[in-house]
């Protein structure tokens, strides 16, 4: 039997997949929240969820609207103070995967989310830095997850605001205490992850029904493709059901007055 | 020692036009009521720093208050743009403002610095961005120890702090309780500070290990209830987060803006504080 689902749920279900029960994230808000919440309610119930507003190991029952939710706080363990959060918790080594969204991505996986154009002009003003510049240089590893599209999936990202590995795939090269970078990717198309040697990002899955075709036209490089190109298995009837309640319940939730 | 003032008192004594104003509370205890006492003063010129700008920002900024604004994240939180914030950037309306920008991890170290009154923290930051090169507040140093390079910014020391808390007791002592962000480092970094409360209860019923300001480390205390709204109140009331997505469509349009502003801060009155 086949399911319906969307490309949007097999990029939350995928995303979901990548953490493990054992895992300590850092949760960037939106996507990255909303595929660690499913992998909790899934795969992965011990796995240990931190929000930059300093709840630490958070079990919420609804997707937070904003990083610092009162549902959060009410579920975490314990809630630390923000400047705690970042030095001890997040500097200090603690922190196994960031899971971090993007407005713009390249192909060496840099970040930007602080403007399109020119930075004393922009053309766009995106919402800045936040937390991810040093989550993505302190955690372990980094996860991304984000639409794919020729105007996220950039040649060269207009700003570096969170490294990947730079503009010549080298900058974490000789970088003492920092994080081996981002170890994979999910869209709404496939998985990419860097090349071993040259760090550049490769698609190593397509998702049911994509074809290269779909996701070279969806990409601002001349994107490579991995010899052993996997498929990735469609979600199953339980992911599916478990993220459609949550997306309903936390919708219902954020449209409700207090 | 804190001093009860009303809202617009606090505001008309200890916030000038100029000053650096910090106004923290990270998506929890925002001081809303506090800022739209600002709006109504009609003070100008002031540098705003805040991790998050988040609405209130948007709307002083939007109400032309701002001539500088110092953050890390400038978003409508899990809803898009402040528009505001991107109307003067993009635009310059109503006036240009000037923008400094850091990461998060680096402010909430200023902060702590500030408290600790040293002229700069130091962390491990900023590794391969581009923000050190359109920001020239990030330097970078080697440890004296290990020979490693670190990233230094200065401390952030505002003339005023204002904060929104769960209660003061009778002498002036605040708690504050659930998220409780870079409040009590903003507090103790500033010169000045005002502190709204929800309540002025007789015992704060604080925890031994809870997050109190003692009444001699305030200025000003004023009570507020429903101050931090739409943001929340842990303990009172929920965040408003169907306000914070109607938002969006309001600051997107310039008049909606100015009518808005118009009806809800221009034409209403702070409530009443315990003079």
């Amino acid at each position: 039997m086949s399911l319906e689902f969307t490309a949007s749920e097999m990029m939350s279900v995928t995303a979901a997949r990548a953490l493990r029960n054992d895992m300590i994230c850092f949760v960037g808000i939106g996507l990255p929240s909303e595929a660690a919440n499913l992998a909790r309610l899934t795969h992965a119930p011990d796995v240990t969820l931190i929000y930059e507003s300093g709840t630490l190991q958070t079990r919420p029952d609804v997707l937070p609207l904003s990083i610092g939710d009162g549902e959060l706080c009410e579920s975490a363990l314990t809630t630390v103070s923000v400047p705690e959060m970042f030095r001890y918790w997040l500097q200090g080594g603690h922190v196994s995967v960031g899971f971090l969204g993007t407005a713009q991505i390249d192909r060496y996986a840099n970040l930007n989310t602080t403007l399109i154009g020119d930075y004393r002009s922009p053309a766009v003003r995106l919402p800045g830095g936040g937390g991810a510049p040093e989550i993505a240089t302190h955690a372990r590893e980094v996860f991304i997850t984000v639409k794919h599209s020729r105007r996220t999936f950039v040649n060269a990202v207009d700003f570096i605001t969170t490294v990947g590995f730079g503009r010549d795939g080298k900058a974490r090269e000789g970088v003492p205490n920092i994080g081996r970078g981002p170890s994979l990717v999910i869209t709404d198309l496939c998985i990419l992850k860097p090349d071993p040697d040259t760090r550049e990002l490769v698609v190593t899955s397509l998702h049911p029904n994509v074809t290269r075709e779909d996701v070279i036209e969806a990409t601002g490089w001349d994107i490579r493709f991995a010899t052993q190109l996997e498929r990735t298995p469609a979600p199953s009837a339980e992911e599916l059901e478990v993220l459609r309640d949550l997306k309903a319940r936390s919708d219902a939730h954020h449209s409700s007055q207090p | 020692m804190a001093e009860f003032l009303s809202l617009q008192n606090a505001v008309a004594k200890h916030i000038h036009d100029g000053d650096t104003v910090a106004m923290e509370g990270f998506t929890h205890l925002i001081p809303f009521a506090a800022g739209h006492e600002i709006i109504r003063q009609e003070k100008r010129d002031l540098t705003l720093i805040r991790m998050t700008p988040d609405l209130i920002y948007d709307q002083m900024i939007g109400a032309g208050c701002a001539r500088k604004l110092i953050f890390s994240w400038g978003g409508n939180p899990g809803v898009g743009s402040l528009h505001r914030l991107r109307d003067a950037v993009e635009k310059g309306w109503p006036n240009r403002i000037e923008v400094v920008e850091h990461s998060h991890a680096a402010m909430a170290c200023a902060y702590e610095a500030g408290a600790s009154g040293l002229p700069l923290a130091i962390l491990r930051g900023y590794i391969g961005s581009d923000l050190p090169k359109v920001n020239d507040q990030i330097r970078f140093i080697e440890c004296p120890f290990s020979g490693e390079r670190l990233a230094a910014v200065p401390s952030v020391r505002p003339d005023v702090t204002v904060i929104h808390a769960q209660r003061a007791d009778r002498r002036g002592n605040v708690l504050v309780e659930g998220i409780v962000g870079v409040q009590k480092e903003a507090v103790l970094a500033a010169r000045r500070s005002i502190v709204t409360v929800e309540e002025i209860v007789d015992d704060l019923g604080a925890s031994v290990n809870a997050c109190v300001l003692p009444a001699w480390a305030i200025t000003a205390i004023a009570l507020a209830p429903g101050g931090a709204k739409p943001s929340y109140a842990l303990g009172y009331y929920d965040r408003d987060n169907a306000f914070y997505k109607a938002w969006d469509a309001i600051a997107r349009d310039r008049q909606a803006f100015l009518a808005w502003l118009n009806d809800n801060v221009f034409t209403t009155r702070a409530d009443q504080g315990a003079e």
